[in-house]
């Protein structure tokens, strides 16, 4: 992987009515990387989206794209670039197929260069039985799968994709997650705003953590787990916990009570399983991952 | 940019002219129907219905009389509908815009798409009701084709006041408040169905600014085979309203789309 920017940020902020959305973010995603945004509802992912593809113009500081500044030129800087955005804005008078042609068109593409790509994608995306189909008769998967063949009809250097997974069953999800992969191993670089950790561990070389429109954390997930978190967690939950939080604290370097649970982290589990041998209590021990970190960092209240 | 500025016209606006004509080939004859059958019916019922009741009006049967009337009116109702329930839908509901955006156009070229085509559509009613007008024999004048630069000017002019009302609208209710509050008004003052002459004086001051008042000026005489004794006041009118309403779109529409 070359180390080249594709998309810098720096200072970033972004005011409604005095209330900041964006509060000086800055981040950088190199070539050929999947980067991840992550944060809670509200954070301001989707607000920081729409300022990197200059659809918003920023309150203060400095977006390049592709190269090119942003807002300024980011028609441009758009021109090569796809954005698959949530809740799937497909033209409903239109086939599957004419989806994409007519999406072609928008880029100023010629349409025999948007007809010879339309065949490779419709195979990309799993729709070629599909292609003569009105949008109407798809599934949420296939809906899914179409925006992100849309996003590609220009070939992009980079794909944002905003919340890609969020509504889809594990089968459709396992299947977007496939195909960015094999994007990835062509060559593309990848955003994209996500809240499934298992999604952002799986597929982000690295990750922007943010709150509140501000950087928390930026860097590989296994990094992320290494440096932010303790290795092991603990949970115990039902009758008998809250005796043996008492005698846990103690044992670990952080324990947390939410409801019913409580998360006990760790570096060495020995004498926490130890006090749990008897088996009377209902537990679970597991490597810390991602979602620890999130929770650690973003806190554990309701952000809806 | 400043959301202030006066937007620009691009080529860009093609593709999006493009994408709205081919959805409207596919439901075309429904979408004619709709958009001529009001009119006609108007035409028609009152203009021989009524028409054979009253006497010449300023020298000429009731139904060639209202030809002219009945031409705008069709052009006006036409493109306010694209500008305002299909514009919306595709703002608002089926999010067409936001897609377009993130293909590499600028706001403005959507939104300059949306003004063109919803002037086409009025301009595809308006010359509907004229040919409906030749064969019904109600004129034979060859100065209607003059009539067709009247009718793509009001259809510039109510297009872009849609839009203005569009860029504001949270709903579709809202568009209620404009046909029954703006459109329908507007049609009993302008002289779709009888002279001006015949409105009070105040009125009559308010009717001469109106963009329906300045297409009947123009197109009335026409229909009848003269040259309209006003040319230059009520096309300025008609040019302002489509600029300036045009403008003022685009400016409203930024706001909306900058929060």
């Amino acid at each position: 992987m070359s180390s080249e920017a594709v998309l810098t940020v720096d200072g970033l902020v972004k005011s409604f009515g005095g209330q900041r959305a964006v509060d000086g973010l800055g981040f950088t995603v190199r070539r050929g990387e999947c980067f991840g945004l992550l944060g809670p509802n509200g954070a301001g992912k989707s607000t920081t989206l729409k300022l990197v593809l200059g659809l918003l113009e920023p309150t203060a500081g400095r977006i390049e794209l592709l190269g090119l500044p942003v807002p300024r030129r980011a028609r441009e800087a758009r021109a090569q670039v796809g954005v698959v955005p949530q809740n799937d804005p497909l033209d409903p008078d239109f086939t599957v197929a004419e989806n994409l042609r007519v999406f072609g068109r928008y880029f100023g593409q010629p349409d025999p260069v948007t007809e010879s790509r339309i065949e490779p994608l419709l195979e990309f995306a799993q729709l070629t039985a599909k292609r003569d189909a009105r949008i109407q008769e798809l599934s949420g998967g296939m809906k899914r799968r179409l925006t992100i063949a849309r996003a590609l009809i220009n070939d992009p250097q980079v794909l944002f994709l905003d919340e890609p997974t969020t509504g889809l069953d594990p089968q459709a999800r396992h299947l977007i997650w496939e195909r960015l992969k094999r994007l990835l191993a062509m060559g593309k670089t990848i955003v994209l705003t996500t809240h499934f950790m298992d999604e952002a561990e799986r597929l982000c070389d690295r990750l922007a953590i943010i709150d509140h429109g501000r950087l928390i954390a930026e860097a590989s997930p296994g990094e992320l787990i290494r440096r932010e978190i303790e290795p092991h967690v603990v949970e115990v939950h039902g009758p008998g916990r809250a005796a043996w939080a008492e005698r846990a604290a103690a044992l670990c370097d952080r324990l947390e009570t939410v409801g019913e649970t409580a998360f006990a982290y760790c570096t060495d589990p020995g004498p926490l399983l130890a006090t749990l041998r008897d088996g009377e209590l209902r537990s679970l021990h597991r490597p810390a991952n991602l979602e620890d970190v999130f929770l650690k960092l973003t806190g554990r209240d309701l952000r809806d | 940019m400043s959301t202030l500025a006066p937007p620009r016209l691009t080529l860009r606006l093609l593709p999006v002219m493009r994408r709205h004509g081919l959805v409207w080939r596919k439901l075309a004859a429904p979408n004619l129907l709709a958009n001529v059958a009001d009119p006609l019916i108007t035409l028609v019922a009152f203009g021989y219905g009524l028409g054979a009741l009253l006497p010449r009006i300023e020298g000429v049967p009731y139904v060639t009389f209202l030809a002219a009337g009945s031409i705008c009116m069709s052009t006006m109702m036409a493109a306010s509908f694209e500008s305002l329930y299909s514009a919306f839908s595709r703002m608002h509901v089926q999010r067409t815009w936001e897609s377009q955006m993130h293909a590499p156009l600028l706001l403005d070229d959507v939104l300059a798409g949306e003004w063109l085509w919803a002037a086409v559509k009025g301009c595809i009613s308006g010359l509907a009701i004229i040919l409906v007008a030749l064969a019904l024999g109600v004129t034979r004048s060859p100065a209607l084709v003059l009539v067709l630069p009247v009718v793509a000017l009001t259809a510039l002019a109510f297009s872009a006041l849609g839009l203005c009302c569009n860029a504001r609208a949270q709903g579709y209710d809202f568009f209620s408040y404009y046909f029954t509050l703006v459109l329908t008004p507007m049609t009993f003052v302008s002289g779709v169905f009888f002279p001006v002459s015949q409105l009070p004086q105040w009125l009559q001051a308010v009717s001469a600014v109106l963009p329906l008042t300045a297409a009947i000026e123009l197109a009335r005489p026409l229909v009848l085979g003269e040259w309209p004794p006003a040319v230059l006041r009520p096309t300025a009118v008609l040019l302002a309203y489509a600029l300036g309403g045009f403008w003022l779109a685009a400016v409203l529409t930024r706001r909306r789309f900058s929060v």
